[in-house]
């Protein structure tokens, strides 16, 4: 038997009072595909950034190959044949792939040899493992399915033997996900051993041979794909059973209150980012979009909610029409009734450094809930907060807390507190649960579902299906900026949704985009999957990737 | 992030900042062959002990006040605000268009009402066109304000050596305004009291920099503005989805910061020299940066800072006389180190007092 | 003709501090760090160099003073900025303070001059370096000129700065260094996760800048001066910031930049209190404000766009 290519043995690491991992053991034999799955907050990232050297453990060992290894920076990792594909790209957008391939193996003091040699290098790697990428175009104009590949090229060239792969498929359709599974495949045949982190059950059953579970910075249980089951990952991942589906019980959908017609937009560069958008909310229920991240829903929340205007189209809310020649703005669209839950609660839904009573009135500031006369009254502000807080079950609940200082469930519970406590009429949600514990996700849930009984019309945008598919009384997909099909909640079918968040549009598929041959052209492969005959419309995942993630959206929540 | 109890963050930590600064200057003082604490003595002396020394000390904290402010102001919105220097100048040639045509024809205390507010339109003015470049057009402030001080300077000679020379005498300066549009020598006003205090430059523009202390930390922490200026300040996409309109705020911040800026200007121009001379901002601007560093971008610290940069800056004026060797460049060096020590390094003291006080 | 020919070797002797300090701020900013203390370092340089010079009576042992001077104010910036992540700009403006405190302070320590050092010798100063045959190339109309006026004759820093434009075009966009460089100020993460030091390539920039700015800084004093004067820089480092962010952080434009904000230079002092027709005397303040104009005009995307590098300013952190 030979030695595994992996062998942790109680990895232990610590961040100040917390333990990210926990004695962490874990074997990955070579020339496997092994999966490590768990919620977020689990400990994988951590695991797998001490195996790259991006930490070091406080306490355990590493042997790769049966040799025990010190691996202190990546450097080090990289002598020892490991590869990693980070969850945010870490290319140089402006650099040519050649270039970004060839950072930090460059063959030489001045470049002109090592580009020769790392061109020939690159065409090799594309016939070996069928990983083409055009060496001289700027990474930065690359689909993100391309720019993945340039990772994967990056880590092969240095002679990695081991990959690591950190949550690689959030920014993929479900057709550039099989196609990437082929990859991982190809490269397991040839001797790669592959370690694939994710919290999609989806992606271990479909690829994987064995998988670890982590919960909580701990290991919880290892084993072959072929002997373990959906359902049971699931119960390890959480600790116990889940109810994967909230109680909806009956929508009565009243009369529209936010109509959205023909909307449009293109981006800095020129693309179109929506393309024709309808939408109808209705009170009393509601309406689920799916779609891929990256595809536009950030994009159409920031329209909805009047932080941007749209280029074309008009919305229609409280009797005020809103286009590109009368434009609104978050503060007015909170006066015609709308409310915001915002996909990013870090980066909007709340000023971090900001006490908890001040974020408690953040966007209504200039209303009642901060104090009656022309100051601020912190005093009002507070006891605001106080009921805020009492209402959602916020903890702690101190309203004179800096808001960085709560969990990430209670940051969310806090931002809906204060949205729902405006009374709104519409109530728009982002990625409701995002980060957020499974108790968290079901009291969000259940909140939402009361809300919607008392009349507001709800949208809520997830990229994640499951969550869609709780909460939903009516579903529209979104791909590439286009809505490719919206459908009841009962009798949807996720086998079709996850086709149209491919772009292939429901009921009118076009002999192009229906199947996705093996094999497919590149183009159809990385993303450019556009519906119809008019050629891609829009590239909302081509300016996502790059950059390090600030549009690509995290997927934290959990898919059963 | 690491959090340290309030007393810590904002007692312990600058006191040693100071402290630092201080001691690297000293061991510069020494290098040079003088006697530190002997420098020290003379500074302490010169600024508050000497007759008449804490009325300079104040009159010099004054212009501080104002420009601290107007740096903490920006700060508060995450503008950094290098252009104070240019904005104070501004200030001088705001209050010279208005008063020398008008101070022969209007009451005093009229003119120096107008002429105050045209200091702070005139500072106003030239900061609100970093803040709209930066805001509309993308420009990075900072340097945007920087090049604004080397135009103010290229502007100012010009005009001072040009159409607002006093006529008939070649160096660069206005001609005086009219007594009665002066602010009052607070020494007068205590001699009309009947109290007698030692000459100094101190005047009422002193009183009144305290007022902007006040009337900033009022509309910062106790207004509605304020509240959309710091969550600005601390989080511009949280801003935006708060529904606060950016652009317009950080046009609007950098305006009132500039204004905060040309004041200074009314303690020269209107209190200590009744005229604009060449030169009169003497780098108090650059000195605001380091004074709204040292008092956290909040009034209480400014007035603090300002004070102890009032104090170094008339003590430094004591070594020239004391001294061979050692003249008041000493203060521009400990300014420089405070700057270092409490903005550039200000994260290099946190670990250590987290680690002392056992926190993390 | 020979009017013109003098105008540009003029335009180039005031072009050559600007040269020197842009490409230390481009090899500074292009790492990712911000550099607004070119002033300071060049000041600090401009004293260093004087001073030993005067001391030793070497100008090369000034030229290594400012070299080792300006290094340590670098340094430092480094060690705030990269070590203890401080704000890179609050950093150059404590550089750009410390630098006009210290050079008089210990200027008037050393040589009770209010600031100045004495004025230097031939033996101390950098000399002017003549081509052969200038004297029989003088005689030809037009190229004469140029070589014996505009060519030759100059100070070595001079001829040192227009050789470090290729060598810092070569340096980063045709070897392993210079890609890693402008790697760590676009996307550092990326250069850290291939196993490459982000904060020892940034020190290195800013070394490099350091060195740099006190070349120039030798070059004021002991090339182009004859000692050291109190703020002798006179904003000269700020008018390479400006030339720099106008060539728009490459090489070949920002010495173009620097030769154009040269030029201005040397016309506006050949300006100084002539009239001209129509226009009547030129405000020459005005005139030498003209770089700052343009800068912020470009910046202000009125003509052009200047991108500058994506992670200017941030310091890098490894995040989980």
């Amino acid at each position: 038997m030979t030695a595994p290519a992996v062998r942790l043995s109680g990895i232990t690491k610590r961040f100040g009072p917390v333990t990210a991992n926990d004695a962490v053991d874990l074997e990955v034999a070579r020339g496997t595909i092994h999966g490590i799955i768990g919620e977020n907050g689990a400990g994988k990232s951590t695991l797998v950034s001490i195996l790259y050297g991006f930490y070091e453990a406080d306490e355990g060992t590493i042997e790769i190959d049966g040799q025990a290894a010190r691996i202190a920076t990546s450097a080090d990792a990289i002598e020892r044949g490991i590869g990693m594909v980070h969850q945010h790209f870490m290319l140089v957008p402006v650099f040519s792939v050649l270039e970004n391939v060839m950072l930090g193996a460059e063959g030489g003091f001045t470049l002109k040899a090592g580009r020769d040699e790392t061109r020939a290098e690159l065409a090799r790697l594309a016939e070996t493992y069928a990983l083409e990428v055009p060496p001289d175009a700027l990474v930065g104009d690359l689909p993100v399915g391309l720019q993945q590949r340039v990772e994967i090229l990056k880590a092969l060239r240095r002679g990695a033997r081991i990959l690591i792969l950190d949550e690689p498929t959030g920014v993929l359709t479900p057709a550039e996900t099989d196609r990437f599974f082929d990859i991982l495949r190809g490269l397991r045949d040839r001797g790669v051993t592959v370690l694939l982190i994710t919290h999609k059950l989806r992606e271990i059953m479909a690829v994987c041979d064995t998988v670890s579970v982590m919960r909580q910075g701990r290991m919880v249980a290892h084993r072959g794909v072929a002997e373990t089951s959906r359902e049971e990952l699931a119960s390890l991942m959480v600790g116990r059973e889940v109810r994967l589906e909230a109680d909806r019980g009956t929508a009565r959908p009243g009369a529209p209150t936010l109509e959205a017609r023909g909307i449009g937009l293109s981006d800095a560069r020129g693309v179109r980012v929506l393309e024709d958008v309808d939408l109808t909310l209705r009170a009393g229920e509601i309406l689920g979009l799916a779609g891929v991240s990256g595809n536009g829903q950030s994009e159409l929340l920031d329209i909805l909610s009047g932080i941007r205007a749209p280029d074309t189209g008009t919305i229609r809310i409280a009797g005020r029409e809103i286009d590109r020649t009368h434009p609104t703005d978050p503060a007015e669209m909170r006066r015609l009734g709308l409310a915001h839950v915002p996909e990013d609660r870090h980066r909007r839904g709340m000023v971090l450094p900001f006490e908890a009573r001040e974020n408690a009135v953040l966007g209504y500031h200039d209303g009642p809930a901060a104090g009656e006369g022309a100051f601020l009254s912190p005093a009002a502000m507070g006891q605001h907060c106080t009921g805020l807080m009492a209402d959602f079950d916020v903890r702690p609940d101190n309203p004179r807390l800096r808001s960085a200082g709560f969990s990430g469930g209670n940051q969310q519970k806090l931002v809906m507190a204060r949205e729902v406590a405006a009374a709104p009429k519409v109530l728009l949600v982002g990625q409701p649960t995002r980060g957020v514990d499974i108790g968290g996700i079901e009291y969000i849930h259940a909140r939402l579902i009361a809300l919607r009984d008392q009349g507001c019309a709800i949208l809520v945008v997830s990229v994640e299906l499951e969550e869609i598919m709780a909460l939903s009384d009516r579903i529209a997909v979104i791909n590439q900026g286009r809505i490719t099909g919206e459908m009841a909640r009962e009798g949807a079918d996720i086998g079709e949704i996850g086709l149209m968040m491919a772009g292939v549009a429901r009921r009118a598929p076009t002999a192009a985009s229906a199947t996705i041959p093996a094999g497919a052209d590149r183009a159809a492969a990385d993303g450019w999957v556009g519906g119809g005959g008019g050629g891609p419309v829009g590239a909302g995942g081509g300016s996502g990737g790059a950059g390090g993630g600030k549009s690509t959206g995290r997927q934290e929540g959990i898919e059963g | 992030m690491t959090r340290l109890p309030a007393w810590v963050e904002f007692g312990v930590i600058p006191a040693v900042n100071i402290a630092l600064a201080f001691i690297v200057a000293g061991v510069v003082v020494a290098f040079i062959g003088e006697d530190p604490v002997a420098a020290l003595t003379v500074m302490v002396q010169g600024a508050f002990v000497f007759e008449g020394a804490l009325g300079y000390t104040l009159y010099y904290a004054t212009n501080f006040i104002f420009t601290g402010l107007a740096v903490a102001l920006a700060f508060q919105a995450r503008l950094f605000n290098i252009g104070a220097e240019g904005q104070a100048m501004l200030g001088g040639i705001g209050a010279a268009l208005l008063f020398l045509p008008l101070d022969a024809y209007l009451p005093g205390p009229l003119v120096a009402l107008l002429a105050i507010a045209a200091a702070a339109a005139a500072g106003a003015l030239w900061a609100a066109i970093p803040g709209w470049l930066q805001a509309y057009r993308g420009s990075h402030i900072v340097i945007t304000t920087i090049m604004f001080n080397f135009i103010a300077a290229g502007l100012v000679v010009s005009l001072l050596s040009g159409p607002l020379i006093r006529a008939g005498q070649p160096s660069p300066e206005t001609r005086e305004m009219d007594p009665g549009a002066r602010l009052a020598a607070l020494h007068d006003i205590a001699a009309a009291l009947g109290l007698e205090i030692a000459d100094s430059p101190l005047s009422l523009a002193f009183p009144l920099a305290l007022l902007a202390a006040f009337g900033v930390w009022l509309l910062v922490w106790r207004t509605r503005w304020g509240f959309a200026l710091r969550a600005l300040g601390q989080s511009q996409p949280a801003a935006v989805y708060a529904g606060i309109p950016a652009a317009r705020m950080t046009v609007a911040v950098m305006a009132l910061s500039g204004a905060l800026a040309g004041l200074m200007a009314v303690n020269e121009v209107l209190g200590a020299q009744g005229r604009v001379v060449l030169g009169f901002t003497a780098g108090y601007g650059f000195t605001g940066i380091a004074v709204a560093l040292m008092g956290r971008a909040h009034p209480v610290g400014v007035v603090l800072a300002a004070l102890l940069f009032g104090a170094l800056y008339q003590g430094g004026a004591e070594l020239d006389f004391e001294f061979a060797t050692i003249t008041r460049e000493m203060v521009l060096l400990i300014q420089g180190l405070i700057i270092l020590f409490s903005g550039a390094l200000s994260l290099m003291l946190v670990p250590l007092f987290a680690r002392t006080l056992g926190r993390r | 003709m020979l009017d013109l020919v003098l105008l540009l070797d003029s335009a180039l002797r005031l072009g050559t501090p600007l040269i020197l300090c842009a490409m230390a701020g481009l090899v500074s900013e292009r790492a990712g760090i911000i550099d607004i203390g070119l002033e300071g370092k060049l000041l600090a340089g401009a004293f260093a160099a004087a001073a030993v010079a005067s001391l030793t009576g070497s100008a090369w042992a000034g030229l290594g003073a400012a070299l080792l001077a300006s290094a340590l104010m670098a340094l430092l910036h480094g060690f705030a900025c990269i070590t203890h992540r401080g704000e890179q700009i609050i950093s150059g403006v404590a550089i750009n303070i410390l630098a006009s405190g210290l050079t008089v302070v210990v200027g008037i320590a050393l040589f009770r001059q209010g600031g100045q050092t004495p004025g230097l010798g031939a033996a101390e100063r950098f000399g002017p370096i003549t081509f052969p045959g200038v004297a029989t190339a003088r005689e030809i109309p037009v190229l004469g000129p140029v070589y014996a006026e505009l060519l030759s004759g100059h100070t070595l820093p001079v001829y040192l700065a227009l050789m470090v434009v290729p060598l810092v075009a070569w340096l980063l966009w045709r070897t392993r260094f210079g890609l890693r460089l402008r790697a760590a100020g676009e996307m550092p993460a990326a250069v850290d996760s291939a196993g490459v030091s982000v904060p020892w390539l940034r020190y290195r920039a800013v070394l490099i800048a350091g060195l740099l700015c006190g070349l120039a800084g030798a070059y004021l004093s002991t090339a182009h001066g004859a000692g050291f004067v109190r703020e002798m820089s006179a904003g000269k480092g700020y008018i390479a910031l400006a030339a720099m962010i106008m060539g728009r952080w490459r090489p070949w434009a920002v010495l173009a930049a620097c030769l154009l904000f040269g030029f201005l230079e040397a016309g506006a002092a050949r300006l100084q209190g002539t009239e001209l027709p129509l226009i009547g005397e030129v405000p020459v303040e005005l005139v030498l404000v003209i770089p700052y104009i343009a800068t912020v005009a470009l910046l202000a995307g009125f003509f052009g766009r200047a991108e500058p590098p994506k992670a200017l300013g941030t310091p890098y952190v490894k995040e989980r």
